[in-house]
């Protein structure tokens, strides 16, 4: 189980004044502090960590989100933002002495200029509604992390979320344009905005994905992109794991990046086609999804060439789809895969390492021998273009053994990404789940200037303070400062 | 003035340790290609990383390259072409512009953030830096990010780092993310249209399904400039499709269509576009004089063609990229001038940086925008947590930081 820091006890003690203060800059129903409503906050997508937090507020305006920053540095609070609350790392993890600062009421669309190819939005819209208010005249916003239909702008620019079809358009950080953020002292600062390129330091790209620990996001630009004029997916089955990872590599090297590659194994095919009856086949070691855009005679000819590597690889099946309808049934049990494997298990720990695609093949083996080390079931599903991995450790958190011995072997996969040149996290962030990990992913001496950047920009650390830094070392970065 | 050039990134720490403890400022540089872009440096000492030379590692079915910070850029992308690849950014080769000799860095194309015509639909080069390796202002070795495509491993200083010009770190190595180069490249050109008109159709184009890569609009003297376009006699509006080849004949097919009401429309074949564009890219069609001044400002695109007027009509002669985004400018070196282009990108809340100009000039002027007090708090304090004694490039984007 991961530590969290004390609590305050100055701060407990003044409850009551604080939540006054809040009151004054909200309305009634902005503040939350009945002891029911707020277990709606104690957790988010990573439900093994629970806090209920000292108070809620929802502010419906950036003015107020910058008051309420005011109130917290006088009295000292600790505060944690929370978009959706689906982080899967832990990213909206409360403690009991923080308050929690839910963006959701922040849901407007507010300017979408299709000249300057931009919209505008406030941090508690959906990452979908955006593409859903663009897509009439012919455009999208690209990330599209799994989450997409609940998860919020503020949330995937915060954790720098990816998806299926980065390969092609990049994660969040490559799509945005500007933000504008409230700073732990209440100010007000817009970064960016539709021009292409900012002179000075590159304060978007710093804040993307620093999870929460610099400043609170309450507005978001981003770059919207014309949709292509239509895009058809193919399946492809094989043999080995081996044999399927020598396929993307060849796919790749040939010059065509799908936009979508995506790569299952065994025991994932087999918990996604009894959920979704997508037709994959069960006899297959490992499957690819592979999609590609362009006009239907386009589509074709990608097609046709990638079924022709394909072919050289000794598949057990290819089937190209012929319709959106087809297209939309292999892309059924991928997208539902989470839910397949939530049914055949109990619980189950999404991990997300990502390694040099090269290593596919042994990556798959070793965690192919940790799984029957430890006993627990793993199901592997990942954005085979990027290198990617979300293995799905399967275990019952009723067995308190059986969850601590799922997280040591999560652990021990991260480890084996970071050793053959890879990282801890591709799309889902650090959080507290992978907070004590860093030190296998930087020296001491990294960790220490990104600690001095969290404080020049939060002196007292009250944002999020118990998220991607080790604790003990951050406890002595304060002593030491 | 003395010139250190460390020959490994152990030698580099060591180097930048005693200048630490010495208070020594340094001026950080590749080979110096890009010496006349913002302020100039007051350092009695050089530090150059061109003695960290060497591609370290190329996984084509990767989409990786990694090599060491002094690598001349050229040799990284002869080495990508190899294997049928390329650096997505597309950045510029300034040599001829800014008057320069040597080849471009790595660390100096990764340092200055500079990206090409493909910077409007792929992205800059801060966004395919997937890793890095530097070196602080006290000497310590850091890296951040690595050489998978994608990592949320930490803070992002990767992104700080690229297009900081050396005032935070001293950057060894660098890996890019490339991808694979098109067979075919083919142009669709607009001839005769004013700014704003191109404007438009350069926006039409960008968000039409067809893939548009790059798209700019050069008025007829910088047309003229431009050899595969020396027979126009007129403006050019320029919009590139890269693909397979039987794609570029359909898609340059389906966007004269789409852009029927711009009036005829010329096509460039493979080997004219890539001749265009590459002039484009390295900013030829300005024909800046020896002694003008060159400024690169960004703003958004539809606000380019105003932009361009209001400095035109106060002496300056440019032409648009990125479509209408990206505004060239060249003219006298004059504070009078200065001022005129930075009140009308001001107007529209988008950003100058001034390329090249005499001395006198870069210590006087904002050579790029000055930031709000937040922000220039924020400048001052990270500054200090990778250069506390600022040691390193002192003065070149900001007095005093």
């Amino acid at each position: 189980m991961i530590a969290l820091p004390p609590p305050k006890a100055h701060v407990l003690a003044e409850r009551e004044s604080i939540v006054a203060a809040l009151r004054t800059v909200l309305p009634d129903d902005g503040v939350i502090t009945e002891p029911l409503r707020l277990k709606a906050y104690e957790t988010d997508a990573l439900p093994a960590y629970r806090a209920v937090p000292l108070a809620v507020v929802l502010p419906e305006t950036t003015e107020q989100v910058a008051e309420i920053m005011k109130i917290c540095r006088t009295f000292g609070v600790r505060v944690v933002p929370r978009g959706a609350g689906t982080s899967l790392s832990g990213g909206a993890l409360p403690l009991p002495d923080a308050v929690v600062l839910g963006l959701m009421r922040l849901n407007r669309i507010l300017e979408v200029n299709y000249a300057d190819r931009y919209a505008l939005v406030q941090a508690g819209v959906t990452n979908l509604a955006i593409t859903q208010h663009v897509q009439k005249h012919g455009f999208f916003y690209a990330p599209d992390p799994s989450s997409q239909l609940a998860c919020m702008i503020g949330g995937n620019v915060n954790m720098n979320s990816g998806g299926a079809h980065c390969l092609k358009y990049g994660v969040t950080t490559n799509n945005l344009l500007g933000l504008k953020i409230v700073t732990v002292d209440g100010e007000i600062v817009e970064i960016g905005g539709p021009h292409s390129d900012a002179a000075g330091y590159d304060w978007l790209g710093l804040l993307t994905g620093s999870e929460g620990q610099l400043a609170v996001v309450t507005e978001v630009m981003v770059r919207i992109l014309p949709s292509a004029e239509g895009a058809r997916a193919m399946l492809a089955a094989f043999r080995s794991n081996e044999i399927a990872g020598a396929c993307v590599a060849d796919i790749i090297a040939s010059g065509i990046i799908p936009v979508a590659l995506e790569f299952m194994d065994k025991p994932a095919i087999h918990a996604c086609e009894a959920f979704a009856h997508a037709g994959y086949p069960l006899d297959a070691e490992a499957l690819l999804i592979i999609e590609v855009e362009g006009s239907r005679a386009e589509q074709d000819a990608q097609l046709a060439r990638i079924s022709a590597i394909c072919a050289r690889h000794d598949p057990i099946s290819l089937k190209v789809a012929q319709t959106e309808e087809e297209s939309a049934a292999i892309w059924k049990g991928r997208k539902g895969a989470f839910g397949a494997v939530g049914r055949i298990s109990p619980d189950y720990l999404c991990m997300d390492g990502v390694i040099p695609t090269g290593r596919l093949p042994e990556v798959l083996g070793r965690i192919r021998a940790m799984s029957e080390e430890y006993g627990l079931q793993v199901a592997n599903i990942f954005h085979a273009g990027d290198g990617n991995l979300h293995p799905l450790i399967l275990f019952d958190a009723n067995d308190p053994a059986e969850q601590s011995k799922a997280e040591r072997f999560g652990a021990e996969i991260l480890k084996l990404c970071v050793e053959v040149g890879g990282c801890l996290t591709g799309e889902h962030g650090v959080g507290v789940e992978k907070r004590d990990l860093m030190p296998v992913q930087f020296t001491e001496t990294e960790l220490e200037q990104q600690r001095r950047i969290k404080t020049a920009f939060d002196p007292d650390w009250l944002l999020n303070p118990h998220k991607v830094f080790p604790l003990r070392e951050q406890q002595e970065a304060k002593r030491a400062a | 003035m003395s010139l250190a050039v460390p020959a490994s990134e152990e030698e580099l720490a060591a180097l930048l340790r005693a200048a630490y403890e010495a208070g020594e400022p340094l001026l950080v540089e590749g080979n110096g290609t890009k010496r006349t872009m913002l302020r100039p440096v007051q350092a009695a000492r050089t530090l150059s990383t061109r003695g960290l030379s060497g591609i370290r590692l190329y996984a084509p079915q990767e989409l990786v390259i990694s090599a060491e910070a002094g690598t001349p850029f050229a040799e990284i992308e002869a080495k990508v072409a190899e294997k049928g690849q390329q650096i997505i950014a597309e950045p510029p080769d300034l040599s001829f512009l800014l008057g320069s000799d040597g080849p471009q860095t790595l660390g100096g194309v990764v340092a200055t953030n500079l990206s090409g015509p493909r910077r409007v639909t792929a992205g800059a080069m801060r966004d395919h830096v997937l890793g890095l390796r530097a070196v602080n202002g006290m000497g310590e070795i850091f890296h951040s990010g690595g050489r998978v495509l994608k990592n949320v491993t930490g803070l992002d200083l990767c992104k700080l780092l690229t297009g900081s010009h050396g005032t935070l770190g001293v950057i060894s190595e660098v890996t890019l993310k490339v991808l694979p180069a098109a067979e075919r490249w083919g142009t669709l050109l607009l001839p005769k249209l004013a700014s704003e008109q191109a404007v438009a159709a350069l926006a039409e184009g960008l968000g039409s399904p067809y893939g548009v890569s790059a798209a700019a609009w050069l008025p007829k003297e910088a047309a003229a400039h431009v050899p595969a376009l020396a027979w126009l006699e007129s403006s050019a509006a320029l919009l590139r499709i890269e693909n397979f080849a039987d794609s570029v004949v359909y898609r340059l097919g389906k966007l004269r269509e789409r852009l029927a009401a711009f009036g005829h429309a010329e096509l460039l074949d493979d080997a004219a576009s890539r001749a265009a564009w590459r002039a484009i890219r390295d900013a030829l069609p300005l024909a800046a004089r020896p002694e003008e001044a060159v400024w690169r400002v960004s703003v958004r695109p539809s606000a380019g063609p105003r932009v361009l007027r209001l400095a035109s009509a106060a002496g300056a002669r440019g032409f648009l990229d990125w479509g209408g985004g990206l505004i060239w400018l060249a003219g006298p070196a004059t504070p009078e001038l200065h001022a005129a282009i930075t009140s009308a990108v001001k107007a529209t809340g988008g950003h100058w940086l001034l390329m090249r100009a005499p001395d006198a000039l870069r210590v006087s002027v904002d050579v790029i925008p000055p930031e709000p007090p937040t922000l220039a708090r924020l400048t001052s304090a990270v500054k200090s947590v990778f250069d506390p004694k600022g040691i390193l490039n002192p003065g070149r984007m900001f007095a005093g930081v």
